[in-house]
C-alpha cells in the first residue's frame, strides 16, 4: 500500500511488518490516523471513513482516489468547455472501446478454453487504450508496453491479424515467435511488443530523437505500467529525453498493480508524475478512465512535443480491471469486491457511453446491434485462424541476423533430418 | 540483451548505434563512452607485431586491394588514431551517422572521437548521461526508427524491424593495471546472445577495416577494442576507407605442427610463443579468428586437419570463455584427425586480480608450455 506521510517515519516503521495488500495509512489533514488489515471487517472500516454511501469502494480504492486525485497535481491544466470532438469522432472512439473490450472477453474465454495458450486483457483501461491513439497520427511510432493493444487496433491491425498472432499460425506477421499479445506492425507504426518491461522506453527516446534529426513532424508515445516505473530503463529514459530534448510523449498507465504488487509497495512519491518534474520534463497528471481527458492531453502533449521539441509525461491514473494476465488470479491478493467496484462503478466505456448518448449521438439499439456485430467478428475470427496451419519450421532460423550464417543452415539441416526420422514425435501441422 | 549484459559487466562501454533508412545506405553511428583509466600502457613487455612479415607476402592481389594497399597514402597510426579515422569516416560517408555516449565530446577518455564534434557538429558527435542501459535503449531506438534489446528485434517482430544499424564499441582486456574492473574480457556473454556478431581487432589496420565492416554490417554488432593496444600498437594504416570482411578468420602465421586460435591482443604473445616454439623445431600455425560469433569454423576446421592439433588462448576466464565453444565443434568435426586433446590456455577462474596480473594472464611461457605438451602428448 502506498501512503501519504505527514507523521515521523518510526511510525510507519513500526506499523510496516503489519501492511498487507490492503492496509492503508492515511494522511492527518484528511482528519483520519488510522492503520487498519485487511482482515478487519469492511463495515468498520467504512464506519471509519465517515463515508456515507455502502457502495463505497474498499480501503485502497478510497485511499487511492483520495490521493491521487487529478486535481492534487501540481501542473494542472484546466480545461475550458471541454475538449471539441465530433459526433464522428467520438461514435468512432466508442466503437473501438467496445470492439476492444469485446476482443478481450472472448479471446480471454479462448484461453481458458486451452484454444490459445496465454492472453493480456486491457479491462479498465480501454480509455487510455483508444482516447491516446485517436488524438495521435499514423506518424507517430508507437512503443508499447503489452496492454495497448487497443491503440493497434484503432490504427487498422485486423481482429483476424489478431487472432492470428495469439495462435501462432503461417499468416501472423511476428512468425509465431513469441506469446499471444506480442503484436506488432510495421504498417501501422506499431513496435512489436516485448516482454521485458520498460525496456521499450528508451527505444522510444532514440526513435524521437531520429525524427528529431530528421525534422519529421511527429512524435515517438511510449506506454508503460506504473511497475515500469520503477526500472533503471524508466529513469534513464527520462534523463535522455530532457537532455536530447527528444520530442517523446511518455505515457504512464497507473493502474494500482505490478501484477500483484501494489503502488504503494511500488513506490513513496506523490506517483509518477513528480518524477517527470524531477528530470526536468513537463509533466500531467489525468483521469485515466475518462476518454475526453486523455484525448485532450495526448493531442496537446503532440503538440508540445513537435511545436518545442521535448518529452512530455502523461499520467493517467486508472485500475487494471482484469487480472495481471491469464497466468494470473488476482483474486488471491486483492478482493473481488474492489474489483468489481473498478469494473462496474468505473468502468470508462459505460462512462463514454453515457456522455455519447446524453449528447443524443448514441442510443440503446445502436448498443445492441453493435455489441452483435462485434461478438460475431471476433468470433469469426477465432474459428477462422485456429484453423490455419502453423508457419513454417524454416522460420525458427530466419531473422535471427539479415541472412542466416552457416551454423543455423547446419542446425536446420539436422533438424530436419530428426523430423523425417521421427515423424510422430513432433507436432503435425507444421509446414517443413 | 544487451543492457542485462553490459550491466552484468559493470562499467566499461564505448557504444556505437547506427541507424539504416530501407532506401538509402544510411548509417547512424552513436558512440558511448565509459570513464576509464588511460592506459599509460604501464612497464609491461608486451612484444607486438600485427601484420607480420609473414603475411604481408602471402596476401593475394585481391586481399591487397581489400587492404586499401593499392597505391593509398597509408600512415604510422596507433589503435586509436585508426579507429578515430573509422569514426570519421563513417561519419562522412553517411549523413545520418552519430557518435554518441560518455565524454566523447572532448574526445573521449581513450581519445578515439577526436576532433569528431567539432568537424561534425554537436547534434551529431554529442554527450550522453552517465547509464550504458541507457545509451544501448536510446541506440536501438535510434537505430530501429527508420526501417523500424538488440539481438532479438528482429527476430521477435518477423523481420517488419531491425536495429541492425547498431554498432557497440567497447574497450575490454588487460592493460597491466586495471584490476578487477578494467581488465574484464566479457566477449564469451555476447557470444552466447542468437542475433549480434561480436568482433574483435588484432591491431590498428585491422581494426579501421573491421570496424567500418562493422558499423555497415546489417545487425547489430559488438565491437571489442583491446585497450592494451591503444597507444602501444603501432603500424601502417592505409587513409582510405576499407573494409574487412565479418566471419572470416585469418591465417597469420603457416605452420604444420598445432594449431593456435586467439583474437585480439592476445595473439602477439601467442605470436611469440610461436617464434620460440619454431626454435625447438615446432611449426606452429596461428589463426586470428577476428568474428566470435558467427564464426569461421571452416578455416580452423582445414587448419587443424592439417595439424591435427589445436590451442585456443583468450584472457577471459577459461571456464565457460568461448575458447569452450571452438572447443567443442573442432572435436565434433575433426575427433579422428586429433593427435592430442584440444588446450585451452586462458584467465583463471577468479575477477582479475590487480598485483597478481603476471600469474593470472595467459602467458607466453603457459603457451609455448602447452604448445610442447600437446606436440609431445
Amino acid at each position: 500500500m502506498g501512503f501519504y506521510l505527514s507523521k515521523s517515519r518510526t511510525v510507519m516503521h513500526n506499523l510496516k511488518p503489519k501492511l498487507g495488500s490492503l492496509g492503508v495509512m492515511f494522511h492527518q489533514s484528511s482528519g483520519i490516523a488510522s492503520f487498519s488489515h485487511h482482515q478487519e471487517s469492511q463495515s468498520g472500516l467504512i464506519k471509519n471513513l465517515g463515508a456515507g454511501s455502502c457502495n463505497r469502494p474498499t480501503l485502497f480504492t478510497i485511499w487511492r482516489s483520495e490521493h491521487f486525485k487529478a486535481e492534487k497535481q501540481l501542473d494542472c491544466k484546466q480545461n475550458s468547455g471541454g475538449p471539441q470532438i465530433s459526433d464522428e469522432l467520438a461514435v468512432r472512439m466508442y466503437t473501438y472501446m467496445a470492439m476492444l473490450q469485446t476482443m478481450d472477453t472472448i479471446f480471454y474465454e479462448a484461453q481458458r478454453q486451452g484454444r490459445i495458450s496465454f492472453y493480456v486483457t486491457a479491462i479498465g483501461e480501454e480509455a487510455i487504450n483508444i482516447a491516446s491513439a485517436a488524438a495521435l497520427q499514423l506518424d507517430d511510432p508507437v512503443f508499447p508496453q503489452y496492454r495497448e493493444s487497443g491503440v493497434l487496433l484503432w490504427r487498422g491491425f485486423t481482429l483476424q491479424e489478431f487472432a492470428n498472432q495469439c495462435f501462432g499460425n503461417k499468416n501472423d506477421n511476428c512468425k509465431g515467435r513469441q506469446m499471444p499479445a506480442h503484436y506488432g506492425s510495421v504498417k501501422h507504426n506499431y513496435f512489436t511488443v516485448a516482454s521485458t518491461v520498460a525496456t521499450q522506453v528508451p527505444h522510444a527516446v532514440g526513435a524521437a530523437y531520429s525524427l528529431k534529426m530528421d525534422r519529421i513532424n511527429a512524435c515517438s508515445i511510449t506506454y508503460f505500467g506504473d511497475g515500469g516505473t520503477s526500472t533503471g530503463d524508466f529513469h534513464a529514459a527520462l534523463n535522455f529525453a530532457a537532455v536530447m530534448e527528444a520530442p517523446v510523449i511518455f505515457f504512464c498507465r497507473n493502474n494500482g498493480w505490478a501484477i500483484s504488487t501494489p503502488v504503494g509497495d511500488q513506490f513513496r512519491s506523490d506517483g509518477i508524475v513528480v518524477r517527470g518534474q524531477a528530470y526536468g520534463v513537463h509533466s500531467i497528471r489525468v483521469d485515466g478512465n475518462d476518454a475526453l481527458a486523455i484525448y485532450s492531453a495526448v493531442r496537446a502533449a503532440r503538440q508540445m512535443a513537435i511545436t518545442e521539441q521535448r518529452p512530455v509525461l502523461i499520467e493517467a491514473l486508472t485500475y487494471r480491471g482484469g487480472h495481471h494476465t491469464t497466468s494470473d488470479d488476482s483474486t488471491r491478493y486483492r478482493s473481488a469486491e474492489e474489483i468489481e467496484w473498478w469494473r462496474v462503478a468505473q468502468c470508462p466505456v459505460s462512462r463514454f457511453r453515457k456522455w455519447l448518448e446524453k449528447e443524443g449521438w448514441w442510443n440503446s439499439d445502436a448498443e445492441t446491434e453493435l455489441r452483435a456485430s462485434l461478438r460475431k467478428q471476433v468470433l469469426r475470427a477465432i474459428q477462422v485462424a485456429e484453423q490455419v496451419e502453423k508457419p513454417p519450421v524454416a522460420d525458427i532460423f530466419t531473422d535471427v541476423y539479415d541472412a542466416p550464417p552457416s551454423n543455423l543452415h547446419e542446425q536446420e539441416t539436422t533438424l530436419l533430418e530428426t523430423i523425417e526420422k521421427h515423424p510422430k514425435e513432433y507436432p503435425p501441422n507444421f509446414s517443413c | 540483451m544487451a543492457d542485462g549484459s553490459l550491466r552484468k559487466i559493470g562499467r566499461f562501454c564505448l557504444i556505437f548505434c547506427k541507424q539504416k533508412k530501407n532506401r538509402t545506405e544510411g548509417g547512424c553511428v552513436c558512440t558511448a563512452t565509459k570513464i576509464g583509466r588511460r592506459g599509460s600502457g604501464g612497464g609491461r613487455e608486451r612484444g607486438f607485431s600485427t601484420t607480420t612479415a609473414t603475411t604481408e607476402e602471402k596476401r593475394s592481389p585481391q586481399q591487397q586491394h581489400s587492404q586499401g594497399n593499392d597505391n593509398k597514402k597509408s600512415s604510422n597510426i596507433n589503435l586509436f588514431t585508426a579507429i578515430n579515422q573509422a569514426l570519421q569516416i563513417a561519419l562522412d560517408t553517411d549523413p545520418r551517422a552519430y557518435v554518441f555516449g560518455e565524454d566523447v565530446s572532448f574526445g573521449g577518455v581513450f581519445r578515439c572521437t577526436t576532433g569528431l564534434a567539432d568537424q561534425f557538429g554537436k547534434n551529431r558527435v554529442f554527450n550522453t548521461p552517465l547509464c550504458e542501459q541507457g545509451i544501448v535503449g536510446f541506440g536501438i531506438g535510434l537505430a530501429a526508427m527508420i526501417v523500424n534489446e538488440a539481438a532479438k528485434f528482429r527476430y521477435r517482430s518477423g523481420n517488419q524491424f531491425n536495429c541492425g544499424g547498431l554498432t557497440i564499441r567497447a574497450p575490454y582486456g588487460a592493460v597491466g593495471h586495471g584490476g578487477h574492473y578494467h581488465s574484464q574480457s566479457p566477449e564469451a556473454f555476447f557470444c552466447h546472445v542468437p542475433g549480434i556478431k561480436v568482433v574483435v581487432p588484432r591491431s590498428p589496420q585491422q581494426a579501421k577495416g573491421l570496424l567500418l565492416s562493422c558499423i555497415r554490417d546489417p545487425n547489430p554488432v559488438v565491437f571489442f577494442e583491446p585497450k592494451w593496444l591503444y597507444r602501444l600498437a603501432v603500424e601502417e594504416v592505409p587513409e582510405n576507407d576499407y573494409m574487412l570482411p565479418l566471419s572470416q578468420a585469418e591465417v597469420i602465421r603457416e605452420g604444420a605442427d598445432i594449431t593456435l586460435v586467439g583474437w585480439g591482443a592476445q595473439l602477439a604473445i601467442m605470436e611469440q610463443a610461436c617464434v620460440d616454439a619454431e626454435k625447438d623445431g615446432i611449426s606452429c600455425e596461428l589463426i586470428d579468428l577476428k568474428t566470435l560469433i558467427p564464426w569461421d569454423k571452416d578455416t580452423v576446421v582445414a587448419s587443424v586437419r592439417k595439424t591435427g592439433r589445436l590451442l585456443i588462448s583468450h584472457e577471459a576466464p577459461i571456464t565457460g570463455g568461448f575458447g569452450a565453444e571452438i572447443s567443442a565443434s573442432i572435436v565434433e568435426r575433426c575427433f579422428l584427425r586429433l593427435e592430442a586433446p584440444v588446450t585451452r590456455v586462458c584467465g583463471l577462474d577468479t575477477p582479475f586480480p590487480l598485483v597478481f596480473e603476471p600469474f593470472y594472464l595467459p602467458t607466453k611461457n603457459k603457451i609455448l608450455d602447452a604448445i610442447k605438451s600437446t606436440v609431445n602428448y
